[in-house]
């Protein structure tokens, strides 16, 4: 696609931002890989409640939260309980709060508009990608070019699965078969050890651990995610004891 | 497939709104921490935030599902110590396939 910057602008930057989209799709497309049979699941469940292949992918494009959504389909019935659905998903999806305020300090290399994409459509993963670019490059390697990798066809193969697997239906009864399941958390684990290696939080990561898994196990419903990233968080900010001193 | 297009108005009105709360989420941090002079104490506290949320996702996911995925996650943690990412990936899963072949 060109655009009028494009057209202006130096080779340089041009090949600057493909290559950085390519790097971005590289490292999103584990996690890619991973989301697909759960998007496919999610499709053919929702059919299964009533749900019609047209709304469920309008489901996934404008939602656009996996964990949210599957709760959703799981308590959805007939006549549909509004209420419980919409408050349960504004619980799952709190921690989007913190993570959009992580985001902040580092969105300054892409466009007011390229900020507002970029926030609207972030999830765990593309959330999880740009910051650990932040943390490797800086700031400034969140380029819109590595944005543009990580989060458009992530964000459209939701969907577009989805779909497929509303229509088809029942193609992937069990993610869980050949390990699809677990590419999320693994591929989590290795980015809290790279925040890990690049910070030394060993505190803020178990404490954000040992609160995750008390209340999810002590309190009904999805707070613990929420809990957690808070505690963790504040962790982190009690730890503070001055300018340029690391905490550990 | 009759109702393969078919959009009926209580399910439409409860998609916006879970639509409209996810992004509403999405975009208040947001909004409020660029409004925010961020330093010292709460800077040290954002910087926090990433393990820490990664962390509160998947605690249960990989420590209260079973001897399998405990397994896994154990394996991914150390092999994320001293490998490639995707290697420790690929281990965490291979790891998580076998273990669930053996009955518990």
């Amino acid at each position: 696609m060109m655009t009028e910057t494009d057209r202006q602008a130096p080779n340089t930057i041009r090949s600057g931002f493909w290559a950085d989209a390519i790097r971005g799709l590289i490292d999103i497309s584990p996690l890619m890989a991973g989301a697909a049979p759960f998007a496919l699941l999610l499709g053919s469940l929702a059919v299964q409640k009533g749900l019609s292949p047209a709304e469920v992918t309008l489901m996934s494009f404008t939602v656009y939260a996996g964990s949210a959504q599957f709760i959703a389909i799981d308590i959805w019935q007939t006549p549909v309980p509004i209420l419980a659905i919409v408050g349960t998903t504004l619980l799952v999806n709190l921690r989007h709060l913190l993570m959009g305020a992580a985001l902040a300090p580092h969105l300054g290399g892409l466009s007011p508009m390229g900020r507002f994409l970029t926030v609207s459509i972030h999830s765990d993963e593309t959330w999880a990608m740009a910051l650990r670019r932040a943390q490797t490059h800086g700031s400034p390697g969140v380029t819109p070019g590595y944005i543009f990798g990580v989060f458009v066809l992530f964000y459209l193969q939701w969907p577009f699965w989805t779909c497929v697997g509303a229509i088809s239906g029942g193609v992937v009864d069990d993610p869980a078969a050949f390990g699809f399941d677990f590419v999320f958390p693994a591929v989590f684990i290795t980015l809290v050890i790279g925040f890990w290696r690049a910070s030394r939080q060993t505190l803020v990561v178990l404490v954000s651990l040992g609160t995750a898994l008390l209340a999810y196990h002590l309190i009904e419903g999805v707070w613990y995610i929420f809990l957690a990233g808070l505690a963790g968080t504040v962790t982190g900010g009690l730890l503070f004891k001055g300018e340029g001193v690391s905490h550990g | 497939m009759d109702n393969l297009f078919s959009l009926q108005g209580a399910t439409v009105i409860t998609i916006l709104g879970m639509a409209t709360v996810t992004w509403l989420c999405r975009m208040t941090g947001y909004a409020l921490a660029r409004r925010i002079a961020i330093t010292g104490r709460a800077k040290a506290a954002l910087e926090a935030m990433p393990p820490a949320i990664l962390t509160a996702i998947i605690a249960p996911m990989a420590f209260s599902e079973g001897i399998p995925e405990a397994t896994a996650a154990a394996v991914t943690v150390f092999a994320a110590l001293r490998l490639p990412t995707l290697v420790a990936v690929a281990a965490g899963v291979a790891t998580v396939v076998l273990m669930r072949q053996i009955p518990f």
